[in-house]
Parts: C-alpha cells; structure tokens; sequence
C-alpha cells in the first residue's frame, strides 16, 4: 500500500531537488503537451506521464512540464513543444510515449533536437 | 476517445476553465451494470441560454475556433450503451455533468486507466483548484483529494513528478478492488 509517510519522504526528496534548481540559478527547459479533446484522443495522457516517469528517472531538475489546448492543428496531435532556454521551440508531433525516452535523451539532456520527429519532418513527407 | 477516464481527463477542463475552486469528480457503479461518471464544480456556472445550446458541436466558448467536441462525444459514448448525459448548471454557483454508461452493452468503452487520467489533471493545475474524486460500487468505495495531501507537502508543488507517480500508483490501488471489473 501507497502511505502519506511514503509521500512524506517523496516531498524530502523534492524539496532537496528544489534547493539544486535555486542554486545553480540555470534556466528551466519547458515541455509543453497539447491536452485539449484533439490532443487527449489522439493519445496526449500516455505521453504526458511518459515525460513525468522520464524526469523523475534522470532526476532532471531544471524541466518544467505543463500543458496547452487546441492549437488548431489536431491532425498532427499528439504534439509537444521542447523549448530550450535561449532557444528556438521545437515541435514534436504524432508523439508516442516510445518517442519519448529518445527526446529526453538527445534534446533535453544534450541539446540536439531529434530531426526526424519533428513538424518540419512530418510536413515534408 | 478508447477510455471513458480519457473522457473525464477532457470534460474536467470545462471546470478548470469556469474557475472553480472545488471540482469533485464521482464514479458510482451500481448494482444494475450502469456506471454514473459525474463531475461538480463551483465554477461560474452558465447562464440558460448557454444551457441550452452546450450540448452543439457548434458551441464553444473559445475565440480561435466555433466546435467544441467534448460533451458531443461523451454523449454519443453514453447514448451508445443506451445511457444518457445530464447536466446541470447556474450562473455564479457552477456546473454538474453527469454522464450514464451501461457497462453490461457491447459498446460500452472501458472505464481505462482512471488514476493515470486523475494525475494527467491534477498536474495539469496543481494550484487550484481542489480536486476530489469517490469511487463506489457494490464492491467498496473510496475517495481521494488533493486538499488531503497538501499539508503532507508544505508547499512542494503536486505537480513534481514525485508526487504525480504516488498519485498515480496510490489511486490504481485504491480503484483495482472498486472498479476493476470494468478497467479494461
């Protein structure tokens, strides 16, 4: 059984993570999931938690993972928005949680986004 | 949507998006096979005349764009299995929409993977507001909140991922012996 002393222990860790983020004063990367009905349909929630499991496996301090609507292209849902700080966004589209491991990986840990996965790629096909 | 948890994961962000400040979200399977999936929330509410025109594709409150789809696919859902949508509302006090599944027809969705949909919303806004959910059915009940948690955390946000994969693990536990039988 889950307990709140287990949650207790959970925020403990956290908190120590938090103190990383303030002292190092780096900028937070943001991961940004479209979750509105197009979104969610099409397989955003999977992705979405994918994420999550994936920062908290590599305890990445600095990544903030938030959610949007309908941006208006729900053909090419479930889409993702990786932006680096200073950098350009990237967006990811027809994102399953396979994909998701390799982002992490190659764009958020070492800063190069994977070309092949992006809208820029999807369109030309 | 494959999941009738998919279905709530997109109908809770009308609440979010009304303001509300309490959204208690309720699974209630009964003894006949119907499943009630309902959500109330302290939001703004809607006037009659929005009332009356929520149930369109054609209605939206967005700007961007003039179909909103949420409510018209989970009513085809329920109205699939022979169940129906009910949805109350007044301006100023908020919203209750409730939606009847018979799990005993054919094309019944599963329920799905309801404690990963409540973390997916409960991360989605950590801040406000509360969120309860009560799950009951001829096997037990349980029930959940995010303000009965807050004050494990001192102000460690619900939304680290830490905290998300407890809420996560710990209502897929806790929702097994109630509802597993319609999960999948």
């Amino acid at each position: 059984m889950k307990t709140l002393a287990e949650l207790e222990a959970i925020r403990k860790a956290t908190l120590s993570r938090i103190n990383l983020r303030t002292d190092e004063k780096s900028e937070t990367t943001r991961v940004v999931i479209g979750m509105a009905t197009c979104g969610i349909a099409a397989g955003a929630r999977p992705v979405m938690l994918s994420f999550m499991d994936e920062v908290e496996k590599r305890q990445l301090a600095h990544v903030q993972i938030s959610q949007t609507g309908c941006i208006g292209m729900c053909r090419l849902e479930p889409m993702v928005d990786v932006i680096l700080p200073g950098k350009e966004k990237v967006t990811y589209v027809h994102v399953k949680p396979e994909m998701v491991p390799r982002i992490v990986a190659e764009h958020i840990v070492n800063g190069r986004p994977v070309e092949e996965y992006t809208i820029g790629a999807a369109e030309k096909k | 949507m494959k999941e009738i948890a998919l279905h709530l994961l997109d109908i809770v962000q009308n609440s979010v998006r009304a303001g509300a400040s309490h959204v208690d979200i309720r699974f209630l399977l009964g003894t006949d096979g119907v499943l009630e999936m309902g959500v109330r929330d302290d939001g703004c509410g809607m006037s009659a005349d929005l009332l009356a025109r929520v149930r369109s594709p054609f209605t939206t409150t967005r700007t961007t764009r003039k179909v909103g789809l949420g409510i018209p696919l989970l009513m085809q859902n329920a109205m699939q299995t022979g169940g129906h949508v009910e949805i109350e509302s007044e301006e100023g006090k908020g919203t209750d929409i409730a939606a009847f599944f018979d799990t005993s027809s054919i094309d019944c969705l599963p329920l799905g993977d309801l404690a990963s949909t409540m973390a997916s919303i409960i991360m989605g806004s950590p801040d406000k507001p509360e969120f309860a959910i009560r799950c009951a059915s001829p096997n037990g009940e349980m029930s959940f909140s995010t303000e009965q948690i807050r004050p494990v955390l001192e102000g460690v946000s619900l939304a680290e991922p830490g905290v998300i994969q407890w809420i996560r693990e710990s209502l897929a536990e806790e929702i097994e012996p109630i509802l597993g039988g319609i999960l999948k």
